[in-house]
């Protein structure tokens, strides 16, 4: 059976389709990454499975029971870290492993935070505000949050989107350190598919809206633990990189328009200054032009 | 000359000059179109008791200036307290729930541009019962129904201006229904409620004066009132100077502890 499953998904936002007829499905221990372009259902896909959207049509069975709602169970990263501004590191860490764990004495709470905060190497930013720290350091502390609520499976939002490319690279280390480590269940949202090929066992190309789907996926048979440097050379990898990005561009290919418009020539006859100016269409209609554009 | 000093001596001086204008501006009024208008130094003359020995008591109503601004502070308190204790919760009702705001939103609407000279008899008839204390809880009631407005309204646009990122945070956590309000949504919601918070202050100063001049109650308004009948005009331009020299400090006070709440 398996352990996260979306079965004919269908989601719209007032008429307009966002997802249609989504199907996926996941094993215990799963990493998969779901790459697409920016505004096609991406994080209408994640809020879905995390429960803070309800789907139009359609189930998400989480080891066969549906979801209903939002719950602790499924840990999502927010694209946008979603820390609270007036608690510090510890203190947003503690806020959620408090609700998860109402069973626990303080210090137990104590420890298991700053063994998370660990984890995330912040131990020393832990009284720190979120405003006092980098972009980086605040995606990290949105991840130990996630992962000190011990969830069943972790939902990555595009949790690197927003950073620099040197940044991004030591967070997707770390992600990929902490998953081999306990073996979760992960679906990462992401937008490069080098990101998705280093870190996943499998990558499902999302495609164009509107009503997009998901695309069959594409397995990831590189041995773990994969070594970025030597990652780039290796036949394989760049066979399914040049694949998926084939696919993904094959998607906006189909959508080419072509956008018919109207040219104006400028008049070039001298202008009499004894007639009043006057605006509207140029004396001879001829001038204007059709010009057809593809984009 | 380092910067902030050279800083200070033109903030200072451009002070002056403001001063010294309007001193001369007050000066040429009571030379020429005003002749009752005292001078600025005749002014002073009668002013002088009341700031040389500030809390002095000589009378019920001859007392020292820092007395009488103390009587009306300890009234402003009061009602300024009750507008936050009434207008904090109303304001967040009204933020949360879209019916409770389409219910009593027309009516906060029509009763907030009402003077507080038109609440002043309603107070009183309120506590008619109350006997002697009639006018002084008149005058409370007065302050804090005319103070609330401002916490209200900015509480409740606070509330719906949380972004929707901190409630999907509780949502997730599933945090209960107390969690959700006093870990989230309040301290989102805090520098608003601060912003609501200084302008109730300045409308409770303002209610004051106006509260204590209807109802003689002892203070800086009455003060001013009763100068007037007496004929010493200096003093009302000394409670004018008075008044607003407060008013400021306390717009400062609350400006202050305003940006140590502010997040994000």
């Amino acid at each position: 059976m398996s352990f996260l499953e979306l079965r004919h998904v269908t989601k719209s936002f007032g008429g307009a389709p966002v997802l249609h007829d989504v199907n996926l499905s996941l094993v215990e221990g799963e990493f998969v990454a779901i790459v697409g372009y920016s505004g096609q259902g991406k994080t209408t896909l994640m809020s879905l499975i995390a429960g803070l959207l309800k789907p139009d049509s359609g189930e998400i069975l989480l080891e066969g029971k549906p979801v209903s709602g939002p719950g602790p169970d499924r840990g999502l990263v927010f694209q946008n870290y979603s820390l609270l501004p007036w608690l510090t590191v510890e203190e947003n860490i503690s806020l959620a492993v408090e609700s998860v764990f109402p069973g626990q004495s303080a210090a137990e709470r104590a420890a298991h935070v700053a063994k998370y905060i660990a984890m995330v190497k912040l131990s020393h930013a832990a009284d720190r505000l979120p405003r006092q720290l980098s972009g980086g350091m605040r995606q990290r502390v949105s991840v130990a949050r996630t992962l000190a609520m011990n969830p069943r499976i972790l939902l990555l939002d595009e949790p690197l989107s927003a950073l620099d490319a040197l940044t991004r690279a030591t967070l997707q280390d770390e992600i990929s350190d902490i998953w081999l480590s306990d073996k979760k269940t992960v679906i990462l949202i992401t937008n490069s598919v080098d990101e998705a090929l280093y870190l996943a066992d499998r990558v499902i190309p999302l495609t164009l809206g509107p009503g997009a789907t998901l695309a069959s996926p594409v397995t990831v048979d590189l041995p773990r633990p994969r070594d970025r440097s030597t990652l780039n050379h290796e036949p394989e990898f760049k066979r399914l990189r040049s694949q998926i990005t084939q696919t993904l561009l094959g998607y906006s290919e189909s959508r080419k328009t072509t956008v018919s418009r109207k040219l104006v020539l400028p008049d070039i006859l001298p202008e009499d200054l004894d007639q009043p100016r006057r605006s509207g269409p140029p004396r001879r209609p001829h001038e204007i032009k059709r010009e057809n554009v593809s984009i | 000359m380092n910067a902030t000093l050279r800083n200070l001596l033109v903030n200072t001086a451009c002070l002056a000059v403001g001063v010294l204008l309007s001193l001369g501006f007050w000066s040429m009024l009571s030379a020429t179109v005003a002749k009752e208008l005292p001078t600025p130094a005749a002014t002073w003359e009668v002013a002088k008791p009341y700031i040389v020995e500030p809390f002095a008591k000589r009378g019920e109503q001859d007392q020292g200036i820092l007395r009488l601004v103390g009587y009306s502070l300890g009234l402003v308190a009061k009602g300024y307290l009750i507008a936050l204790i009434v207008g904090t919760p109303i304001g967040f009702l009204l933020g949360l729930s879209k019916g409770f705001a389409r219910v009593f939103d027309p009516i906060v609407q029509v009763l907030r541009p009402v003077s507080p000279l038109a609440w002043l008899p309603l107070g009183m008839v309120l506590f008619l019962s109350t006997g002697r204390q009639a006018l002084e809880n008149g005058a409370l009631f007065t302050i804090a129904i005319c103070a609330m407005w401002p916490t209200v309204l900015n509480t409740a646009v606070g509330v719906r201006a949380i972004p929707q990122d901190y409630l999907n945070v509780g949502r997730v956590l599933k945090l209960s229904r107390m969690k959700m309000l006093f870990k989230i949504m309040v301290p989102a919601t805090l520098p608003y409620m601060f912003t609501g918070f200084r302008l109730s202050l300045g409308i409770a100063w303002l209610v004051i004066v106006a509260a204590e001049m209807l109802t003689g109650r002892t203070g800086v308004g009455s003060f001013l009132w009763n100068e007037y009948n007496n004929a010493n005009y200096g003093n009302i331009i000394f409670s004018i100077l008075t008044i607003g020299v407060i008013g400021f400090i306390l717009d400062r006070l609350m400006s202050v502890a305003e940006s140590r709440f502010k997040t994000a």
